[in-house]
């Protein structure tokens, strides 16, 4: 569905992603694992548009998606819910989700997908009118993602939607994103949290500054050593 | 009610600190005595003489016979009384719980201080117009005295319970009717108010009028006003289009006024316009003026006018479509290069813009490049519109009432506020709206969320544009000459001031913004030359204790009071009552008095 081949990306003159190649198929959920400045979340930025990559290219279902404008990708089938979440904190929990599906106009379906999120997070369902600046970081990171959830995407990507909640609160999240894709929706997860994204994935790759070290099955690199010494901190 | 004054009925409900008076609470109950005292004396003031000489305010040195002014003292004095002893007379019925609906110590504290300011305007406004302190006679000093004994004594007084009356079960027609009221009472007021020709009478009218909605808000009338206003939209918006097209019918066919009306007219209409570019996308922009006066120049060429350098004159209606169309297509000239940078940049540059507009107009003299503009002379004698065979320039005799040119263009210029608030609404509650809001919100994550960003800044800045050439385009007529000069950076300045000091992003605040912006300096020759500075203190004042503006947009509000959780969790419940039921179209909360 997804592929991107050796794709560079550079802030000014620092390379932060130096040629990287992967894909991500229909149905799956594909973890990117790496510590701070690996890459992940340029990957993510350049792959949704909002960076335009020194060279290389993005493939979405057979078509060029590298060149094309961020709002433009939306309507491709994308959908990117930011690190940091990035919600409009003024903005009611009603118009985040509507922003969300700013690129559509079938009222009828916007609808239908405005009660799918709210049975999916009663809590957002609950305080709709409220603006959400006021929600805990676990709520903020359901809203996060039920905006992504709100343009219909073929293609979820999540990044690090577990940062700074509690453990329970990941376990949430994480079941969250099995039941998207059991639903049909394929996810591409940035994660720290090696461990929890790795259960989920049918695949991972490990990426460190800025290359692709290794790529496994999910199970597969949950028990590897070096995953397992870097990322889950166990003493081999 | 359950506030007659002991100390065992501090209102539960009383949120927050205890205010210092709290501490003066042993003397409540002979406070309130004292208070009724000084409010005798403030209802006795009227029917003395105020001043030695007539020629004071409206006349305020008979005994016996009030002026008008003097009447509303009076009827300050009456609310002031009213609030003291509705305790005692309001008592709760046994074996049930106090209704409290109307919060009378507050009303008291807020009458009370109100008549002392009252008081001191008309008195100083007396002493400066007279000539010193001798001019005050009895009356003034009983109304002073008296006032300033009514404040001192309710301090004392506990602030009491929040007023429940916005909670009160009021039948439809119930809220209509107190819409309406409330709707023709501003239009007394405006009629009454622009009708005085001496500034000081109008100064101390002004200030009869805030101190008016003061006590309304601080007994909890504004409150079941705000509720039911906001339950019933359409009511008050027709009722408020109703009283604006009948306040030509108050004037007596005097132009005097009217000619202020249409100005206020036009600059609200255009300040309406920037609050789509400023408080929906949250573009700041400083030349806005140019827009305008593109209009005005386009419909000036295009006029009839001997002066007019193209000679060709199509009818109005045309005129306007191209004038603004002139002046949306100046937008996206200087817009597409400029929305690529944002905040002070943007500002800057359509700074820029906007002189550079005035700069042109003044060289395109046929010295400097082609004659359309005539230069500083501008395009004089523009005559009057004709429009169905309705001629603006005459007066007319409608209802039995003589309506002349003026009233022509503010009924005309009445239509185009009309119709640009129905853009502007209808913009802020569709898609369109939330993807600006969304941008002044955070431009990255508008982005993310597949909003054309720089698209839509651009639309908000054409068609901001496009709804200024519109006004342009009356106001040509209506001022019968265009000249560069009328658009200067001064007036951009002052169309940005006017949606600060309303609220940004609303239409009520932007409208009650602009007509004091340009209704005061208009009122009030003699401050013209303080005028700016005037600007500049309310300005900072407001920045300091109303950063939203006077009628805050309920999203705004939380942006300025972010660390204030309280009035967070307040608007969250606030916009939940109101809005909910609005949108899902579910029936209408319980909101009953708490014995119901």
């Amino acid at each position: 569905m997804l592929e991107v081949k050796d794709l560079v990306v550079a802030y000014g003159r620092v390379q932060a992603v130096k040629g990287i190649s992967f894909s991500v198929e229909e149905g799956q959920i594909v973890s990117l694992l790496g510590t701070n400045g690996a890459g992940k979340t340029t990957t993510l930025r350049t792959i949704s548009g909002l960076i335009k990559p020194v060279s290389g290219e993005v493939w979405l279902d057979g078509e060029r998606l590298d060149g094309t404008p961020a709002h433009a990708i939306v309507t491709r089938g994308i959908a990117h819910s930011p690190e940091g979440r990035k919600l409009f904190p003024r903005m009611s929990v009603e118009d985040n989700l509507l922003l969300g599906a700013f690129t559509r106009r079938d009222h009828a379906g916007i609808k239908q997908d405005l009660d799918r999120v709210y049975a999916l997070f009663p809590v957002l369902g609950e305080r709709r009118q409220q603006p959400s600046g006021l929600f805990s970081g676990g709520e903020q990171q359901m809203l996060a993602m039920g905006r992504a959830m709100m343009s219909r995407p073929r293609l979820l990507m999540l990044d690090e939607p577990s940062m700074g909640l509690s453990p329970i609160m990941t376990q949430t999240i994480m079941r969250t994103i099995a039941e998207l894709r059991a639903s049909g929706t394929t996810v591409l997860l940035v994660e720290q949290n090696a461990q929890a994204a790795l259960t989920l994935s049918d695949k991972g790759y490990v990426l460190e500054v800025g290359r692709i070290m290794f790529t496994d099955t999910g199970e597969a690199l949950l028990r590897d050593d070096r995953v397992r010494r870097t990322y889950l901190g166990l003493d081999l | 009610m359950n506030d007659t004054g002991s100390l065992v009925t501090l209102a539960p409900d009383s949120s927050g600190p205890a205010p210092t008076g709290e501490r003066w609470i042993r003397f409540a109950k002979p406070a309130r005595w004292i208070a009724i005292a000084g409010a005798v004396g403030v209802l006795a003031a009227p029917f003395m003489a105020w001043a030695y000489r007539p020629d004071a305010l409206d006349d305020v040195s008979f005994w016996g016979e009030p002026s008008p002014l003097q009447w509303f003292a009076f009827a300050l004095g009456l609310l002031l009384l009213g609030c003291l002893v509705a305790p005692f007379v309001i008592k709760p019925r046994p074996g049930r719980r106090p209704r409290r609906l109307l919060a009378f110590n507050r009303g008291a504290k807020a009458a009370a201080s109100g008549s002392l300011v009252y008081f001191a305007v008309a008195s100083a406004a007396i002493v400066l117009e007279l000539g010193g302190l001798v001019a005050l006679e009895p009356g003034a000093w009983a109304g002073l005295a008296g006032a300033l004994v009514a404040t001192v004594a309710t301090r004392a007084l506990p602030e009491g319970h929040d007023p429940r009356l916005q909670f009160l079960n009021t039948p439809a027609w119930g809220q209509i009717l107190g819409i309406v009221g409330a709707v023709a009472l501003v239009l007394f007021a405006a009629a009454y108010g622009l009708g005085q020709d001496g500034a000081s009478t109008f100064v101390t009218f002004g200030v009869l009028c805030g101190v008016g909605v003061y006590v309304a808000a601080r007994v909890g009338v504004m409150g079941w006003l705000s509720a039911a206003a906001a339950r019933n939209r359409r009511a008050l918006v027709l009722a408020a289009f109703a009283v604006a097209f009948l306040f030509p019918m108050t004037q007596d066919g005097s132009d005097a006024n009217m000619s202020i009306a249409v100005g206020v007219l036009i600059f609200a209409a255009t300040a309406m316009g920037l609050n789509i570019v400023v408080g929906l996308a949250g573009l700041l922009d400083l030349g806005y003026i140019a827009f305008l006066g593109a209009g005005a120049f386009t419909a000036a060429i295009l006029s009839r006018s001997a002066f007019a350098t193209l000679g060709w004159s199509p009818p109005f209606p045309v005129v306007v479509l191209i004038s603004g169309t002139v002046a949306a297509i100046l937008g996206l000239i200087i817009g597409s290069p400029t929305l690529r940078v944002s905040g002070d940049y943007l500002a800057i540059v359509t700074l820029a813009f906007g002189e550079i507009f005035r700069i042109t107009m003044n060289n395109l003299d046929g010295v400097d490049g082609p004659n359309l503009t005539r230069g500083s002379n501008g395009i004089p004698a523009i005559p009057d519109l004709e429009l169905f065979g309705f001629d603006f320039g005459e007066s007319h005799m409608i209802l039995g009432v003589q309506i002349g040119r003026f009233a022509n263009y503010y009924w005309l210029m009445l239509l185009v506020l009309a119709l640009i608030i129905l853009v502007f609404t209808n913009l802020n509650h569709s898609r369109i709206g939330r993807g600006w809001v969304a941008i002044r919100e955070d431009e990255r994550a508008a982005e993310a969320m597949g909003v054309n960003v720089f698209g839509l800044k651009l639309l908000a800045f054409a068609g901001g544009a496009f709804l200024a050439g519109i006004a342009g385009a009356v106001k040509a007529h209506v001022d019968v000459s265009v000249t560069p000069d009328q658009y200067i950076f001064m007036e951009s300045a002052f169309l940005v001031a006017g949606i600060v000091l309303g609220g940004m992003g609303t239409v009520g605040g932007v409208l009650i913004g602009a007509s004091i912006l340009k209704l005061l300096p208009e009122k009030l020759r003699f401050f013209e030359d303080y005028r700016l500075l005037m600007f500049g203190v309310l300005l900072v004042v407001m920045m300091r204790f109303r950063p939203e503006g006077l009628m805050p947009d309920e999203r705004r509000q939380l942006e300025f009071h972010a660390d204030d959780d309280e009035l967070a969790e307040e608007i969250g419940e606030n916009i939940e009552a109101h809005v909910i039921p609005s949108l899902a179209g579910a029936p209408e909360p319980d909101l009953k008095g708490d014995d119901a």
